[in-house]
């Protein structure tokens, strides 16, 4: 584990990360997150548990982006927060670079925080209304001791705000004096500030306006160029997914269903709620749009509370057979790198 | 029925404008507009945040908070009839009975504290003077007709026992329950989910097309517009920019900014590209709005002129306008 504290230069910091591009930085072995459910005022009772996160796996290769997809209430958003340890899992393992994240305590976990960091959707909630945004920027290189003096952190704020496309006479903006897009890149510039290898992205581009959604976008995939950047991409519009990904997981309602490259996913998807998925995005041409076959799922996604028996998209399911309504589909490789879970392929 | 099968006009909106004057200046949310809306048609609103689009359709259900809001100037003549000259009890009349409304946020634009039931009958007792019994069995017969499975049980659930998919059907049913001529649909299916999108979508075409009723829809979604609507506006700081059939709107868009918008989405039909094309900038700030064309400052296509003079809507091929001086094919100005 990295505990050394002294402060290094800016551009050396990635290198010194263990792992090295293409090898396995995160791995994720049989994630739990589960949310008890009390009845009763005075005398708490659990009573059930929300399963908003059910035993699943993967792993992101340094330097590569892992897309994760599905519908709200899947528990992509909790995946992101149980991997940063920003909600303490129930069961299951998260080792980055080695390291059991699941086992250490709160302060081994801070030193190791500056080597992950997450961008939030909601570029409103997500700023503090009354720090400037040097501020913002800069309370990560206090917190992590990062600037020798006020000077160097100045320094430091300046070309983080450069290097997100604002400009360095920005900082003593509040952010209510920025437009969504430009607060979007203030929340990246924050997560940069500590030169993190591992970001969370969670769903960083869904609370902006078409037109700005693609310069931030763009500034994501050029950010990971120039810093060997390792991203784990939350959303749930499968075109931008489909765009910045290397491989994308789709979840549903805790689990996860399939998860292949990008083209394997998009090309030739195995998993029936991947189809369903990906024929209802819409494709901004009538012509092109009336050729595709669509399928359109009945019904709602079920309570967490209370999921489904054996499979849990069996109620929704097109080629449902007996066997999904009782026995829960293993995880397997169908063919190298391509994961499904399903019965019925 | 592919377009209009009537061409009957239902809304004429001529010279429309909406101000809404704040402490920091005068915003010019819709700054002259014109459209048209036939009997049975589906006119598709697109723009971002703050070009107007939903401040046009209030405009239309005169729901502009005043103040700060105003109608400056316009007529919205519905058929035939001014609806800014008429009375707030004419006006009310029209009002969820001819023209309805469906909003965007299925969870608040519900009442909490009565049963689905009740908030479909009030406005079939109001304007269809239905008696209690009736109304009841029309609320079920509009539920099933959106699809709700078990509506005669459902109907007297509270909203908080749907899901939100299923709250906005409930919404459409009741902006259905008088049989309106026009359903303005503002962001019909933003807040939900893609696979609930699809499935309320198609709700809302089928309904269309059974009662020939004409549809606005307001959305920021170049993808949901291309699948439904026949005509698109684009808007863009409170004014129209691009006029077309959707076909043209996809494959022959005339507007620099309608192209941008296109470019800038990462389309599943088409090969990866290695980098989007955004539209570099901002949306405009509206109390201080640039001279001449409002997007010049975002536009890769500008000329001098452009810098001068604000283009109006000129026609560009059949049933096609756009407001841009320059051609965006040739790259040259106009003649």
């Amino acid at each position: 584990m990295t505990t050394q504290a002294p402060p290094r230069p800016a551009a050396t910091a990635r290198d010194s990360g263990k792992t090295k591009l293409g090898e396995t930085m995160l791995d994720v072995r049989n994630l739990k997150m589960y949310f008890p459910v009390h009845q009763g005022i005075v005398i708490q009772k659990k009573v059930a548990d929300v399963k908003a996160v059910d035993g699943i796996s993967f792993y992101i290769k340094k330097g590569e982006t892992l897309g994760l997809v599905g519908e709200s209430g899947c528990g992509k958003t909790t995946t992101g927060r149980a991997v940063l340890q920003l909600h303490r899992p129930t069961a299951g393992e998260v080792l980055f670079e080695g390291t059991d994240l699941t086992k250490l305590n709160s302060k081994q976990m801070r030193t190791l925080r500056r080597q992950m960091q997450i961008i939030f959707q909601d570029p409103y909630g997500s700023l503090n209304p009354r720090m400037t945004a040097g501020g913002i920027i800069g309370e990560p290189l206090v917190i992590h001791g990062l600037a020798a003096s006020k000077k160097d952190r100045l320094d430091r704020v300046a070309e983080l705000l450069t290097t997100v496309g604002l400009a360095p006479y920005m900082r003593d903006r509040y952010p209510h004096e920025f437009s969504g897009g430009q607060r979007q890149r203030i929340g990246i510039a924050r997560a940069l500030a500590v030169d993190p290898g591992f970001i969370v992205c969670d769903e960083p581009v869904s609370a902006l306006d078409v037109s700005i959604q693609a310069q931030v976008i763009n500034l994501l995939e050029s950010l990971q160029e120039k810093f060997q950047l390792t991203y784990l991409f939350i959303a749930h519009d499968l075109a931008v997914v489909r765009h910045i990904s290397d491989r994308i997981c789709v979840m549903y309602l805790g689990k996860t269903m399939e998860l292949a490259s990008r083209e394997e996913i998009y090309e030739n998807p195995l998993h029936p709620y991947t189809k369903a998925l990906l024929s209802a995005v819409p494709i901004p041409d009538p012509i092109a749009d009336a050729k595709r076959e669509r399928i359109i799922l009945t019904g709602d996604v079920p309570s967490p509370l209370r999921p489904p028996v054996g499979c849990v998209f069996h109620t929704r399911c097109p080629i449902a057979i007996d066997t999904c309504k009782q026995v829960i589909p293993e995880w397997r490789e169908a063919s190298p790198g391509h994961f499904v879970a399903c019965h019925r392929v | 029925m592919t377009t209009n099968g009537t061409d009957k006009l239902l809304l004429d909106v001529q010279d429309l404008r909406t101000h809404f004057f704040t402490q920091s200046g005068v915003v010019k949310a819709v700054d002259g507009v014109n459209w048209q809306l036939a009997e049975g048609e589906t006119l598709a609103l697109v723009g971002e945040s703050g070009s107007g689009k939903s401040v046009s359709a209030l405009t239309v259900m005169r729901l502009i908070p005043s103040p700060p809001g105003k109608i400056v100037s316009g007529k919205i003549l519905f058929q035939g009839h001014d609806i800014l000259q008429m009375s707030q009890k004419e006006i009310r009349a029209i009002r969820g009975n001819k023209i309805a409304m469906v909003f965007q946020e299925p969870m608040t634009s519900l009442n909490p504290v009565l049963t689905i039931r009740r908030q479909l009958t009030e406005t079939l007792e109001l304007h269809l003077k239905m008696n209690k019994k009736a109304a009841k069995d029309r609320a079920v017969e509009l539920l099933l007709m959106v699809g709700i499975p078990d509506a005669a049980r459902r109907v007297d659930d509270y909203p908080h026992q749907f899901s939100g998919g299923m709250r906005q059907r409930v919404m459409i049913a009741i902006a259905l329950a008088c049989d309106p001529k026009l359903i303005i649909a503002d962001e019909p299916t933003t807040a939900l989910d893609v696979t609930i999108q699809a499935q309320v979508l198609e709700v809302i075409k089928d309904l269309s097309e059974r009662f020939n009723t004409a549809i606005m829809i307001i959305t920021h979604n170049l993808g949901i517009v291309a699948r439904f609507a026949h005509r698109v506006n684009v808007m863009y700081a409170g004014h129209i920019i691009e006029t077309a059939s959707a076909k043209d709107t996809y494959g022959n868009p005339a507007h620099p900014y309608t192209l941008g918008l296109l470019q800038s989405v990462p389309r599943l039909d088409e090969p990866r590209k290695s980098r989007l094309v955004p539209i570099e900038g901002s949306p405009p700030d509206l109390t201080n709005l640039p001279k001449g064309c409002p997007f010049r400052p975002r536009c890769t296509f500008a000329i001098d002129r452009c810098a001068e003079e604000n283009p109006p809507l000129m026609l560009v091929g059949e049933k096609h306008w756009a407001a841009c001086w320059v051609d965006v094919k040739t790259r040259r100005p106009r003649p």
